[in-house]
C-alpha cells in the first residue's frame, strides 16, 4: 500500500534573537491510510511544530529549511496557495488542542460547521444544515439541531472539544491531525472522548497523528507510537511492544514516571500520630451570575500526623474551595475545622495566630502565577523566612540556601527571575516557599498537574521526601485517580462538593467501592493490551446552581436507582476495613461491582 | 533599554531632549533676558539679528522667552504628572485590592470627576482658587488622577487574583506591602506608556490655561500665554504666534512618539 503521508528529512527552524533555533532536525515518517500513529514528548520537544509544519502553517519566525512533506503524491512544501487551502481543512484537518480558542465566539456553532462543507464540497445551505447536524450527532453532543443555535460559551469544555473534532470530521478528511486531544478536559469527559475518537476513525477509516504528552492517551488512540525527545523520534514501535519492552533510556524514563493503578510505591504502612485535622459538616457557597453555588456541602475529612491525604474529583467539584478555607484565604459558612485541636472553621488569615498561619501553607496550581514577575524567586522565600519561620541562629542566606537544598535546587537560581525558570523549578520554589516557616501541612493543590510526566514524578518524589524527613502532613489535592492511589495514604473522592467515598488508598481499588469512584477507576487509560474498562459516565457534571436533590452524582450514575437517588441524600455506609462511602445501594450488593 | 531598538522613540526623546538641554542651559546662553523690553524692535518684529526669532508685542525677545518658558512647563508639567500619579496609584490599588465599598465609593468618586469635560474642570478651579503654579499642580491633580486610578485599579483587579498574592497573603503580609511591592511593579510596563501620553496632555492643559490667562501670572513667560498675547498681531505678523504654538506642539509631539514606542516595543 502507498503511504499517504510521506515526511522524509523534515527540518524546521524558528528565528531568535541570536541564532536560529533548531526545532526538528530531520524528522522522517511514514503513514498508510487509515493509519493511526501516536507521538508523545514533552513539551517543547516538537511535536505541535511537527503538525504546525504538516498544515504549513508555522506562523512567523517558524522556517521549514529541508527535506519534504508528501501528502497524497504532491509535496506540500512546494504547493502553492491555492492546493494548499483545498488540503488544510478538506484532506487534513486539525483538531487543535484549547477548542475554545478555536471557535469563534461571535458565530453560531451550526454556520461555523456549515462553513467546511459549504466551502469544501461546495454543497448549499440545506445540505451543509443536515451534514453538521449529522456531524454532531455523530459526536453523540446532546441535542445537535439545538447545538447548532447556541454559541461556544454556552458549551462545556467537553461539548466543545466534540464540536471540535465534528468540525475536522466534516470535510471527510483522508489525515485527522489531534493536538492534545484531551489535555484540558475531566478524566471522566476524557475518557469518553477517547472512545469516540477511536470508535469514529473505526467507522470513517481516517488516518490519525495524534500528539500529547500523556503516554496512556496515544496509546489508548493509536496503534503505533513515536517517542519524542528534543525535536528527534527515539524510539518508534508497536504500542504494545513499546510498553513491553522499551529500547530507549528516556522511553523507559517516561514508563516509569506513569503512575499505573494498583502500581503503589512501597509506602511507610500507616503512619503513626495523633489525629491533626478533624474536618467534620463544613458548607461553603458563593454567589455566581445570580445563583449559590454550593461549592462544598457536610464535608468531612480526618488527617493524622505525617499522612498524606489526598482529595481527587474532577473540576468543580469542591476540591480547591476546600484548600482556600482551610488555608484561610477564604472563610467556610457553616461546619468545624479542628486543627491541632482548635477549630480554624470561622477564622480567615487576619483571624488567625501568626504560627496557626505557618502551620497551614500552600502550594498553588498554576506555576506561571505562583511566582511574582517582578522580584527574584528569592524573594518570597526570604519574607516566608522573616515573616512566618522561628528566630534561628542562622543567617537568612544561609537558611535560603538550605531551602533550595532541600527542594534540589541551585542556591544560586535564588537571584534569577521567574521566567528564566521552567515549570518545575518554579513549583519547587513554591514548595521551599510554603516549607520555610516549617509548616505542619502542606496543601498541595493540583501542584503537579500542569507539569510534564517526568517533571511530575520528581516533584511528587519531592513532596513524599518532605513527608517523610519533616513529618509533615500533605493535603495532596488532584484530579489524576491512579497518581493519588499510588502515594496517599488515605483518600477523599469528591463530586459536586460532597463527599462520595473516603478511606486507605488501598481500600479504593477492590470494591465495594461507590459508583463514582469506579467510574473514576475505568477513565484512566489502560495499558496496550490490558482489557478496556466498561463503565462510561454519561453526560457532564450538572449545573452547580442547580444541583440534584438527593445525591448529587444521581444523574450520572450508571447505578441509579430511580427516584430514591434523585430524592434522597445518601447514607453513609462503613466498610468492615474502615471505608465510608456515601450510596443507597447496600454494601454487599456495591461488592459485586 | 527599549528606547534604543524604536526609531519612533528616538524621534520622541530626541525632541523632548532638545528643550530639556535648551531649558538647562538657559542662564548661560547670550540670549537678553525673556522680561527686557526692547522698543526700537517694535517697528520690526520680525527675525533680526539681535532677535532670531523676533519679539512680541511688549518688545521682548522671542528665543529668550522660549527657552524660559520651557523651564516652566518642563518643570510643571513632569511634577504635576508626577503628583496625579502618587494619588491615582494609591486610589487604584485601594480600589483593585480591597474592592467592594472601597471600591464602589473610589470608582464613584472618580466617575463624577472624569464626567465633566476636562478643559472646563480646570477653567472652574484655576479661576476659583486663583492662577499659579502651585494650583496648576492642584488642577493636573484632581483631573488626571481618576483616569490614572481607573487603570491601576484594572491591573491590579487582575493581580490580585493571582496566586503569588495569596501566597503573600499566606505569609502574614499587611495590605500595604502587597499592593506596593507586590502588584505596583508589575503595573510598570502600561504604565510607561500612560506616564509619555499623559505628559503630552498636560502640556497642551498648561498652553490652553495660559492662552485663558489661567496660566501663570505676567510677567513669567508663558508658551500658552505667549500664543495668546501674539493674537492682534496674527494678520500683520503670524509667525508671533506660530513659533510658540510650534513649540507646544514638538513638546507634545516628542512625548506622544515616545509613548508610541515604548507601546510597540515587545
Amino acid at each position: 500500500m502507498t503511504a499517504l503521508l510521506a515526511i522524509r528529512d523534515l527540518r524546521v527552524e524558528y528565528a531568535s534573537a541570536r541564532r536560529p533555533v533548531l526545532a526538528l532536525p530531520g524528522f522522517s515518517l511514514d503513514l498508510a491510510p487509515g493509519e493511526s500513529f501516536g507521538l508523545v514528548g514533552e513539551s517543547g520537544c516538537g511535536k505541535s511544530t511537527l503538525l504546525l509544519a504538516i498544515l504549513r502553517h508555522l506562523g512567523p519566525g517558524g522556517r521549514i529549511t529541508g527535506g519534504a512533506i508528501v501528502f497524497e503524491g504532491q509535496d506540500l512544501l512546494t504547493a502553492d496557495a491555492a492546493a494548499l487551502r483545498r488540503v488544510r481543512g478538506g484532506r487534513i484537518a486539525l483538531v487543535p488542542q484549547e477548542p475554545a480558542s478555536a471557535l469563534n465566539p461571535s458565530m453560531t456553532i451550526g454556520r461555523q460547521l456549515m462553513e467546511v462543507p459549504m466551502q469544501h464540497q461546495r454543497v448549499g445551505r440545506a445540505e451543509a444544515r443536515e451534514r453538521a447536524e449529522q456531524a454532531l450527532a455523530d459526536v453523540r453532543l446532546p441535542d445537535p439541531r439545538g447545538a447548532m443555535a447556541r454559541f461556544a460559551h454556552q458549551l462545556s469544555g467537553g461539548q466543545q472539544q466534540r464540536v471540535a473534532i465534528a468540525m475536522a470530521l466534516l470535510a471527510r478528511p483522508a489525515l485527522l491531525l489531534l493536538d492534545e486531544p484531551t489535555s484540558g478536559l475531566d478524566v471522566t469527559v476524557a475518557a469518553a472522548v477517547l472512545d469516540l475518537l477511536t470508535a469514529l476513525s473505526e467507522t470513517y477509516r481516517t488516518a490519525m497523528i495524534a500528539i500529547s504528552h500523556d503516554l496512556a492517551v496515544v496509546a489508548r488512540l493509536c496503534a503505533r507510537i513515536g517517542v519524542m525527545q528534543a525535536g528527534e523520534m527515539v524510539e518508534e514501535a508497536l504500542a504494545a511492544t513499546l510498553f513491553a519492552a522499551p529500547r530507549h533510556v528516556y522511553t523507559q524514563a517516561l514508563l516509569a514516571a506513569m503512575p499505573r493503578l494498583g502500581g503503589a510505591a512501597p509506602r511507610t504502612e500507616a503512619p503513626p500520630g495523633e489525629t491533626l485535622l478533624d474536618v467534620a459538616g463544613l458548607s461553603k457557597s458563593y454567589t455566581v451570575g445570580g445563583g449559590r453555588v454550593r461549592a462544598l456541602e457536610d464535608f468531612a475529612l480526618r488527617a493524622r500526623r505525617g499522612a498524606m491525604v489526598a482529595i481527587v474529583g474532577e473540576s468543580g467539584c469542591g476540591k480547591s474551595s476546600f484548600a482556600r478555607v482551610l488555608a484561610g484565604l477564604q472563610a467556610a459558612d457553616t461546619g468545624a475545622m479542628r486543627f491541632a485541636g482548635r477549630d480554624l472553621a470561622g477564622r480567615t488569615l487576619a483571624a488567625r495566630s501568626p504560627r496557626e498561619v505557618a502551620a497551614i501553607q500552600m502550594v498553588f496550581q498554576n506555576p506561571e502565577t505562583t511566582l511574582n514577575p517582578a522580584h527574584t524567586v528569592g524573594q518570597p522565600i526570604l519574607r516566608a523566612l522573616r515573616k512566618l519561620a522561628a528566630p534561628a541562629p542562622l543567617p537568612l542566606a544561609a537558611r535560603l540556601a538550605a531551602l533550595l537544598e532541600m527542594v534540589r535546587l541551585p542556591a544560586a537560581i535564588g537571584r534569577a527571575l521567574p521566567r528564566q525558570l521552567s515549570g518545575g523549578q518554579k513549583q519547587r520554589i513554591a514548595i521551599a516557599r510554603a516549607c520555610a516557616g516549617a509548616p505542619d501541612l502542606l496543601i498541595a493543590d493540583e501542584a503537579v498537574s500542569a507539569l510534564d510526566a517526568s517533571v511530575q514524578a520528581t516533584v511528587v518524589d519531592l513532596l513524599r521526601h518532605i513527608q517523610r524527613a519533616r513529618g509533615t502532613t500533605i493535603l495532596f489535592i488532584s484530579h489524576d485517580l491512579a497518581l493519588v492511589q499510588a502515594i496517599a495514604d488515605e483518600v477523599v473522592v469528591m463530586y459536586g462538593g460532597r463527599v462520595m467515598q473516603s478511606g486507605p488508598a488501598a481500600r479504593l481499588l477492590a470494591p465495594p467501592q461507590h459508583p463514582y469512584t469506579a467510574a473514576l477507576l475505568a477513565a484512566v487509560p489502560p495499558p496496550p493490551g490490558a482489557p478496556r474498562a466498561a463503565i462510561r459516565l454519561r453526560g457532564e457534571p450538572s449545573d452547580p446552581r442547580h444541583p440534584p436533590a438527593g445525591c448529587r452524582f444521581a444523574p450520572r450514575c450508571p447505578r441509579h436507582l430511580g427516584k430514591l437517588c434523585d430524592d434522597t441524600p445518601p447514607p453513609v455506609q462503613v466498610t468492615a476495613d474502615g471505608g465510608r462511602i456515601a450510596c443507597h445501594i447496600p454494601l454487599p450488593e456495591l461488592a459485586l461491582g | 533599554m527599549r528606547v534604543g531598538r524604536s526609531g519612533v522613540a528616538f524621534v520622541g526623546l530626541a525632541l523632548i531632549l532638545l528643550w530639556v538641554v535648551l531649558a538647562l542651559a538657559a542662564p548661560w546662553l547670550p540670549l537678553p533676558s525673556p522680561t527686557a523690553q526692547d522698543y526700537a524692535a517694535f517697528a520690526h518684529p520680525g527675525p533680526s539679528a539681535q532677535h532670531w526669532l523676533g519679539v512680541d508685542p511688549l518688545g521682548r525677545d522671542t528665543l529668550a522667552r522660549l527657552v524660559w518658558g520651557a523651564r516652566v512647563v518642563l518643570l510643571l508639567a513632569p511634577l504635576s504628572v508626577l503628583a496625579a500619579y502618587a494619588v491615582g496609584c494609591t486610589l487604584g490599588l485601594l480600589a483593585g485590592y480591597y474592592g467592594g465599598w472601597t471600591d464602589a465609593l473610589i470608582s464613584r468618586a472618580s466617575d463624577v470627576i472624569l464626567s465633566f469635560p476636562v478643559v472646563v474642570l480646570y477653567v472652574i478651579l484655576i479661576a476659583n482658587i486663583g492662577p499659579s503654579a502651585f494650583n496648576i499642580v492642584i488642577a493636573v491633580v484632581l483631573a488626571a488622577a481618576p483616569g490614572v486610578g481607573r487603570i491601576v485599579r484594572g491591573l491590579a483587579r487582575r493581580l490580585a487574583a493571582q496566586d503569588f498574592i495569596a501566597a503573600a497573603r499566606l505569609r502574614r503580609e499587611s495590605g500595604l506591602y502587597i499592593m506596593v511591592v507586590e502588584i505596583l511593579p508589575n503595573c510598570r510596563g502600561p504604565l510607561l506608556t500612560d506616564v509619555c501620553i499623559r505628559l503630552g496632555y498636560t502640556t497642551i492643559m498648561i498652553g490652553t490655561l495660559g492662552f485663558l490667562g489661567l496660566g501663570l501670572p505676567p510677567p513669567s513667560p508663558d508658551w500658552g500665554g505667549m500664543v495668546q498675547q501674539a493674537g492682534p498681531m496674527l494678520t500683520v505678523y503670524p509667525a508671533m504666534a506660530l513659533i510658540p504654538a510650534g513649540a507646544i506642539i514638538s513638546l507634545v509631539l516628542g512625548f506622544n512618539l515616545l509613548a508610541d514606542g515604548l507601546s510597540e516595543a515587545p
